[in-house]
């Protein structure tokens, strides 16, 4: 423990910034003439030509993230019906022969295509993504940004951005047009249907006898091959009304009609669907997921203005939209209350901001953000702890218009997300260099797998476009019993080993030339790349590794000055310190699993704790086929802000998706952003506190996190409670702000701030939670807790948890249909993630899953950015057979991946709906892609339309298709239109993933079989029936 | 059996007392880990040091008591040391100590620990005046024949 170390010595309110101002100033802020002391330039050093005018500030403020847009509101097809509902309700199911008997696969030969649509990645990513975030502003840039500046302001007061410019902001909306039924405000009472009908069929099935009569087997239980019922439902719009059915039921009869409605005016629930705040029962109705995907609800001030500003919700998001007045009401409503942030996500646009000063509240240390009060021109009034403050000189100055005495045109207070340059307070020393070392498994089991191959030519490739400058350094160690060095000092010809026998008291064999810079020694780091595959051949090595000893090493050399460790792992510890023993045979029954989840050793964490001090972070990747404690190895990275990557039974050559998917993982691993050195403070209003972190992070007092690194695929939660009623307020605003050392050796600040509203009643609360985060928060507590109590407690906190949160809403409602389970809107998938959840490969309560699988899945529970949380949970499944009739989109620039060239016309891309994980939505003449976070699966049925097998698959039909790995590229427009969407669903992941084709009748249809979390799976209940428990235990 | 009652009243208390002022230090310390005065390593470490003295202190009065035949104030005692044997065998095989660092913010960990040392020094504090009164009642009888104890001297015996 350095003990002199200011970073470990801060008082109570300094932040850790302000504790370095003893520090002399080391590095001077960059100062230029000329520009009314407020110097706006984002990386003055790079881009010494561009011109000096207001470009000097660059300020993207045209957003391109797209605004969450409200589904379409509840109101719109109420007073219509849905045909569809009724044609599929009477559809017997029956047991499809195409899931429940896998048939012999067809005499064709399989062939696999030479894989090249994935593998064509390089140019998928920029050479250096740190450049990505800073934006590269073309010429024209500041111009339209004086333009919007210039207009006229609104007379709302000096505090509120202008209303035009409010309007320009918002992007868009990319509303998903569904057909029919335009929203219209007549229609928004429910009225008895009287439009003609059609034929309701034969009899009166209800869904709860639809579902009972589904025989679930294996995951591949009833299909019902509804054909035209399912291809037709989709454009209708999402299952708002849960009397939809009754009310297409005339036919059936005017009883279910009041029956249903017997308890609710007319009125009142016309105004609820009005508001967006309607219920459904869950037991009847069987669409709750919206066509368009589960989006972030959207925050709803108070005052409009406030709406723009706010944080990307990819960014950060809040368990609640509205933050409940006083901790009771927080518990009458019984929803955990947390915050979800990936604060280093890659942004494409993100103001970037250089000043002498930057404003903060000299009491909280808060940054200034949009939603403060200007008390008038000279004060602000902070808006997390209320003390008013004096505004600096500079920020008078608007640098576009270059007037004085409107500190509301400032970019601090006009985005929610923001970026500074730091000046040299902020600084402990001198900003590190980037540093790099590797160290590598080449025990028996490691070699075997091939993977030295793949790194080192991924290295070697990339070995220019490692982010950093010329300060860079790079390094070394391989490990199996012995521990091996390479001194690759520039003035040799060929790297030089040094083995190191003497684990258990590890000694750093020469004192420099271990790590060296890569500009300098390229020759030799290219000369020992190229021979290290080579190098270590199976049968000559070890079979023992001494994986804590070359970490002990690893920390030795970067102590000085800190840097980045990645170690690839392939086998059990065995040796040396941090060795650790076999423990897949102690766990017997499912109770003895948590002491097998939790580490056996505290080695690893003491070492993370001391690699956190020296701003070192582990980062790891698994390789291993046979158990080699994930739990016990991951703490290295958990506590020292490392990232874990995991590919089980990775083989190069007989596990060629796997071996795939590790390379373009290494390639976004060695080109992603990174940021040293860096800490995160959380802040929240008042009244507020922040209580238990999630992540892979370490705690260093009550508020500051300490991240040795940090990058861009990194998600944190954390849990917040109410301590002092916020009657008082009208809004509460958390603000995170991440300090680091970007990879060019800039010191640099991002900031996030949200803003929520604080609800008084609780009805108000429960309809605006967010589910999506709700899962992702609970998902982290829940790992908690089989980790310190058991995994059956787990499952049961979980199951509690979707009790109460029903049972509450239950209540406040007066009167409620007595055998319905009832949620409101915002909450129907709830369920659903928790019953998928329950059955996930970290929570189910049998042994099937493997132990580190377990490990793993649980590790990325708690690190996953929520959109892969969600998508690991339950994956999202699109019929892409329905292509003819699905609307188009426009790829949005954020995740285009290549820019498209001059004149060229917009990517569009199919808006396909977005279905149930549920078997009887599978049609057999359907297409289906289901896409996960490490695999897209393209599911072939069997009676697929010609038609659609020659436009897309390039196959005259069914029985000539063979697996591939990835779409031909034919010249048709489908084929065109879902290459887009594949397209655009890669770019929503961190690098590409691979791609299966499956036939309906192949042995990997299991894959995507398994997938469809509703069905009734093997030891395991079916959704319907979870319901069914759940409605038993609401009260 | 090794002691006279008064020293091991004596004993016990001093004991005590020391064992009450470890007590008071970990409230300073974790207070001062409460307001950002030290961070959480610096806090674990020198709290996790005094775990085993603490320890072996409670269990040495504990035997003593129950060498000398003291089986109330052996009863008396047995719960706080168990207690504070339990938390030292339940530390989970990962973590570095009853007090961990890394969890020690999770789950309001440091309110639990607050209110448990607060108990401790109360416990303590009660002890250590059983014991003095014990001291003085063991101080004043050792000067006395025991008989004199049985029956109260008349006045007029003498006579």
């Amino acid at each position: 423990m350095p003990a002199g170390n200011p970073l470990f010595n801060h008082h109570n309110h300094e932040a850790l910034e302000q504790n370095t101002m003893m520090q002399p100033p080391i590095v001077p802020p960059q100062q230029q003439p000329g520009a009314g002391g407020g110097m706006f330039n984002s990386h003055p050093q790079q881009q010494p030509q561009q011109p000096p005018l207001p470009a000097a500030y660059q300020n993207h403020h045209q957003p391109q993230q797209p605004q969450p847009q409200p589904p379409v509101q509840g109101g719109g097809g109420v007073g219509t019906t849905n045909p569809f509902h009724h044609q599929q309700q009477h559809h017997q199911p029956h047991i499809p022969q195409h899931l429940t008997q896998p048939q012999p696969p067809p005499p064709a030969t399989v062939q696999h295509p030479p894989p090249g649509g994935i593998t064509s990645s390089a140019n998928r990513y920029p050479p250096n993504p740190a450049l990505l975030q800073q934006p590269q502003a073309p010429p024209q840039q500041p111009q339209q940004y004086a333009q919007q500046q210039q207009q006229p302001q609104s007379q709302q007061g000096p505090y509120l951005p202008p209303q035009n410019a409010a309007q320009q902001q918002q992007q868009p909306p990319q509303r998903y047009v569904i057909s029919g039924q335009p929203v219209n405000p007549s229609n928004l009472y429910p009225t008895i249907p009287t439009q003609p009908l059609p034929s309701p069929g034969p009899t009166t099935n209800n869904y709860s006898q639809q579902y009972q009569t589904q025989p679930g087997v294996g995951g591949g239980g009833g299909l019902p091959q509804n054909s035209h019922g399912h291809n037709n439902q989709y454009p209708a719009p999402p299952q708002q009304n849960p009397h939809a059915y009754n009310n297409g039921g005339v036919g059936m009869g005017v009883n279910q009609v009041t029956a249903g409605m017997n308890n609710m005016s007319v009125t009142q629930q016309g105004f609820n669907k009005l508001w967006g705040i309607d219920h459904a029962d869950l037991l009847k109705t069987r669409q709750v997921l919206p066509p368009e995907g589960v989006k972030s609800p959207e925050i709803r001030f108070p005052h409009d203005y406030m709406n723009h500003v706010n944080c990307s919700p990819d960014l950060f998001r809040c368990t609640l939209t509205k933050i409940p007045e006083t901790k009771t009401l927080l518990q009458k409503a019984r929803l955990p209350l947390g915050i979800l942030i990936h604060p280093f996500k890659d942004l494409t646009q993100l103001p970037v901001i250089q000043c002498s000063q930057i404003v903060r509240c000299r009491s909280c240390r808060t940054y200034i953000n949009p939603y403060v009060y200007f008390v008038d021109q000279r004060r602000w009034k902070c808006n997390l702890c209320f003390r008013v403050n004096d505004l600096p000189e500079e920020f008078q100055y608007d640098p576009v218009t270059k007037t004085y005495g409107d500190p509301s045109r400032r970019p601090e207070v006009r985005s929610g997300t923001i970026e500074f340059l730091a000046p040299a307070d902020y600084m402990v020393r001198p900003p590190q260099a980037a540093v790099y070392l590797f160290v590598l498994d080449v025990t028996t089991l490691a070699v075997d797998t091939g993977y030295l191959k793949t790194l080192c030519d991924v290295l070697l490739e990339h070995l220019d476009t490692l982010p950093g400058d010329s300060r860079s350094q790079i390094g070394f160690i391989t490990f199996d019993s012995a521990v091996h060095f390479y001194n690759m000092n520039s003035s040799l010809s060929q790297p030089q080993e040094l083995v190191v026998c003497d684990i258990d008291d590890i000694f750093i064999p020469c004192p420099d030339n271990l790590l060296v810079n890569l500009d300098e020694s390229k020759e030799v780091v290219k000369h020992l790349l190229t021979n290290l595959p080579g190098k270590y051949l199976s049968s000559q090595n070890e079979p023992r590794s001494a994986l804590g000893a070359a970490l002990l090493a690893a920390q030795k050399i970067l102590g000085p000055i800190g840097g980045r460790i990645t170690v690839f792992c392939a086998s059990l510890p065995s040796v040396g310190p941090g060795s650790l023993p076999n423990r897949q045979g102690d766990v017997k029954t499912v109770k003895d699993l948590s002491t097998a989840l939790n580490p056996s050793t505290d080695f690893y964490k003491k070492l993370a704790l001391d690699c956190s001090t020296q701003y070192i972070a582990v980062d790891l990747f698994f390789l291993n086929s046979q158990y080699s404690d994930v739990a016990s190895i991951s703490c290295i990275s958990k506590f020292s802000g490392g990232s874990i990557q995991y590919f089980p039974n990775y083989h190069m050559v007989e596990n060629p998706v796997q071996a795939k998917l590790f390379e373009q993982a290494m390639v976004r691993y060695v080109t992603r952003k990174i940021g040293f050195e860096a800490v995160m403070r959380v802040r929240c209003s008042r009244g507020m506190s922040i209580h238990t972190f999630h992540g892979n992070l370490f705690v260093r007092s009550t508020d500051l996190l300490s991240l040795p690194n940090v990058n861009p695929d990194a998600g944190f939660g954390m849990q917040v409670s109410i301590d002092e009623s916020l009657s008082d307020f009208q809004t509460v605003c958390f603000q995170a702000a991440l300090l680091y050392t970007s990879s060019k050796g800039e010191r640099r600040i991002r900031v996030h701030t949200l803003c929520l509203p604080v609800a008084g009643n609780v009805n108000d609360v429960i309809q605006s939670a967010d589910q999506q985060a709700i899962i992702g928060l609970l998902a982290k507590m829940a790992v908690d807790r089989s980790l310190s109590s058991s995994l059956l407690d787990a499952r049961e906190a979980f199951v509690n948890a979707v009790v109460d949160v029903l049972s509450a809403y239950a209540t406040t409602q007066n009167s409620l249909p007595n055998l319905a389970l009832v949620a409101p809107k915002c909450l129907q998938m709830l369920p659903a993630y928790t019953h998928s959840i329950l059955r996930s490969m970290g929570f189910r309560a049998d042994l099937r899953p493997r132990l580190d699988d377990r490990s793993q899945f649980m590790n990325q529970m708690k690190t996953l950015p929520l959109y892969q949380l969600i998508q690991t949970i339950y994956p999202d499944l699109y019929p892409l057979h329905t292509i003819a009739s699905v609307p188009l989109a426009s790829v949005p620039q954020s995740s285009r991946s290549t820019t498209p060239e001059n004149g060229e016309e917009e990517e569009k891309y199919p808006q396909f709906p977005v279905l149930h994980l549920c078997s009887d939505r599978i049609e057999a003449t359907g297409v289906y892609l289901l896409d996960q976070p490490d695999s897209i699966l393209i599911y072939v049925c069997r009676n697929v339309s010609t038609q659609f097998c020659e436009d897309v698959l390039g196959v005259q039909g069914f029985v000539a298709l063979h697996e591939m790995d990835d779409l031909p590229e034919l010249e048709t427009e489908w084929s065109n239109l879902i290459r887009n969407f594949i397209n655009y669903l890669q770019s929503n992941k961190p690098y590409q993933v691979p791609i299966r084709i499956i036939r309906e009748d192949s042995k990997e249809r299991m894959w995507f079989v398994n997938s469809l979390v509703e069905d009734r799976g093997e030891g395991s209940v079916s959704y319907y029936e979870f319901l069914q428990q759940l409605k038993n235990m609401v009260k | 059996m090794f002691l006279s009652e008064t020293f091991l009243f004596i004993f016990s208390m001093i004991i005590t007392g020391l064992l009450a002022f470890i007590y008071v230090y970990f409230i300073i310390t974790l207070s001062d880990l409460e307001c950002d005065y030290i961070n959480a390593q610096q806090c674990c470490d020198r709290l996790n040091m005094w775990m085993m003295p603490i320890l072996s202190g409670q269990g040495f009065v504990n035997i003593f008591f129950l060498l000398h035949g003291h089986f109330w104030l052996f009863l008396f005692n047995l719960p706080i040391t168990a207690w504070s044997a339990y938390e030292l065998i339940k530390v989970p095989s990962g973590n570095l100590g009853v007090f961990d660092p890394t969890e020690i913010y999770n789950r309001g960990q440091l309110k639990t620990h607050m209110r448990d040392v607060l108990i401790k020094i109360a416990f303590f504090l009660v002890a250590f005046f059983v014991y003095l009164y014990s001291m003085i009642v063991s101080m004043l009888t050792a000067g006395q024949p025991v008989q004199a104890m049985g029956s109260p001297p008349s006045e007029f015996d003498e006579f």
